[in-house]
């Protein structure tokens, strides 16, 4: 590991250019994850990946390392597999009240946040943390009341998330896909709150707990440790965070 | 008064606030020794001039200001569009030519918190730029007739309406648009974002209400999908195709979403619906040259 690190050393300007491109291979991973014993359950992660297993379950947990934009954009992977989790079983079953606008409606927000899954996954490729195991035991998925609550408080969260985390991101052209796929968040948190009671679409003071400030006109935003605590209900995986 | 109290609020937004007001910190300590010799009167003063020297004009790069004054402008469009229509429906107003009627209180009640939201945008954009803030823009410098091409945008409810789609969905745009200018300075980045998204809440809503006036037929969805032909335009109005050019995007950073990952449920127009697009400036200026009356254009 030692020498295939020092050997690499050379193609770190490489590594954040090529990330988008899908060329990151696995040795320039392993210089990203080998960076210090924190790196270790995602080179765990990789590895069994090289060996072909497809999507292994994190046994030992995910680790979100925020030293540098892997580890902001796997942050946002984690969220995007919670939220995709959640639509796609809603999509499947929806809760009998649904009209049928709105079960065509969550379908669309399923495949948005599918899209937005897959495209984390593909864009990080070797980096990318695995499957995310969740815990929905807390939601009735054939009570509408129940379903739309979690799905509004997910869509709020993921907003908070990525308006607290991209002051974080360092590249540009990451930043400005996080800013792609934030604001289709908020577009589902208004529907969805307006579902729930027509005219709260951006209810800020509703917010506030989520860092929103409606004198001002500001939208949720946290810091990643406070949106984990959150969304920590629902993920049977344990995700450390290091070098918040 | 607490000072520290401020100072840690400002902090959640701008975790530069301590190098900005002194990278030493001594000038800290002094003036917590001053203000424990002046009268607590004098504080609010001191405390304006630390704020002026942290956040003035010398402090916001260049590229800084210049976005926040497009934003700035831009905000000032959405929030005279809004309120000259509740100014007019407000009893005994002097505005006398918002002549449509809201079907119901809660249509109102919406357009009336989008403009405070657009309110609050201008005051705190006027406020962070501090002296280097535009001029402001008043309602007599707009024209959201945009020389007749929306003639009836307050007389007509359904053009009132389209027109706050295209204003919403090219805040989203403009916002976007600017963020990686801003990495500069990630607490204004921040706020930025904070305010993207508010208005990306807002599309949604008056895209809904759009639904809600037409009966369902057509229906507008949240989201900006792709248009009944398969335009990037999705609104129905042709005249604002501008402010949707280049929606009808599939591949994100090389990744072709169409059907990613193996899933078929992901059409062209889910993939568009999945990413919004951002606009470049020149083409947002153009849209708001529209709104504005000649001599008073961006």
């Amino acid at each position: 590991m030692t020498m295939k690190n020092n050997e690499l050393e050379t193609k770190n300007e490489l590594q954040e250019k090529s990330l988008f491109d899908k060329t990151v291979g696995r040795r320039s991973f392993l210089q990203y994850a080998g960076a210090g014993a924190a790196g270790i359950a995602l080179v765990a992660a990789g590895c069994k990946k090289d060996r072909g297993y497809e999507n292994p379950t994190m046994n030992g947990g995910a680790t979100l390392d925020f030293k540098d934009d892997f580890g902001v954009l796997n942050y946002a992977y984690a969220l995007e597999q919670l939220e995709a989790a959640f639509y796609v079983k809603v999509a499947s079953a929806p809760p009998s009240s649904f009209t049928a606008a709105q079960k065509a409606y969550f379908q669309d927000i399923q495949f948005h946040e599918i899209a937005h899954r897959e495209f984390f996954k593909a864009a990080l490729s070797t980096a990318a943390i695995g499957s995310l195991e969740v815990d929905f035991s807390s939601i009735d998925f054939t009570s509408a009341s129940s379903v739309l609550a979690t799905a509004m408080a997910f869509e709020d969260l993921g907003v908070s998330a990525y308006n607290g985390a991209g002051s974080r991101i360092k590249n540009a052209t990451y930043l400005l896909l996080a800013g792609k796929i934030v604001s289709v968040e908020a577009r589902h948190a208004a529907y969805v709150r307006d579902l729930i009671s027509n005219g709260t679409f951006a209810d800020l003071n509703s917010l506030t707990s989520l860092g929103a400030d409606n004198a001002k006109g500001l939208d949720a935003a946290l810091t990643p440790d406070k949106v984990l605590a959150v969304a920590g209900k629902y993920i049977k995986t344990k995700i450390n965070v290091i070098n918040l | 008064m607490n000072i520290v109290n401020i100072l840690e609020e400002i902090e959640k937004v701008d975790g530069e606030i301590y190098e900005r007001l002194n990278p030493r910190r001594a000038a800290m300590k002094s003036f917590f020794n001053v203000g424990k010799k002046i009268s607590l009167a004098a504080v609010p003063l001191a405390l304006s001039s630390m704020f002026q020297k942290a956040y003035g004009q010398t402090t916001l790069p260049a590229a800084v200001v210049d976005v926040l004054n497009f934003a700035l402008s831009l905000e000032y469009l959405e929030y005279h569009f809004y309120n000259h229509c509740i100014v007019g429906k407000t009893p005994g107003s002097a505005v006398t030519d918002v002549t449509f009627n809201f079907p119901n209180a809660a249509s109102q009640a919406a357009i009336t918190t989008i403009r405070d939201h657009e309110k609050a945008h201008v005051d705190l954009l006027v406020t962070t730029l501090g002296s280097a803030a535009r001029a402001p823009i008043a309602y007599a410098d707009t024209d959201f007739r945009a020389g007749g091409t929306f003639s009836t945008v307050y007389s007509d409810y359904n053009t009132f309406l389209a027109v706050a789609q295209g204003f919403e969905d090219t805040g989203v745009r403009a916002y976007k648009g600017q963020a990686g200018n801003l990495l500069v300075s990630p607490g204004i980045l921040q706020v930025a974002l904070q305010i993207h998204s508010v208005e990306a809440r807002h599309a949604s809503h008056i895209r809904q209400m759009r639904t809600a006036a037409s009966g369902g037929s057509p229906v507008y969805k949240p989201w900006v999908s792709l248009g009944a032909s398969g335009q990037a335009n999705d609104s129905g109005v042709p005249q604002v195709d501008a402010v949707y050019a280049g929606e009808d995007l599939t591949v994100q950073a090389g990744a072709n979403i169409v059907g990613i990952g193996g899933n078929a449920g992901i059409t062209k127009a889910a993939a568009v619906e999945s990413f919004d697009e951002p606009l470049d400036k020149a083409s947002v200026v153009s849209i708001a040259n529209l709104f504005l009356q000649p001599g008073k254009k961006l």
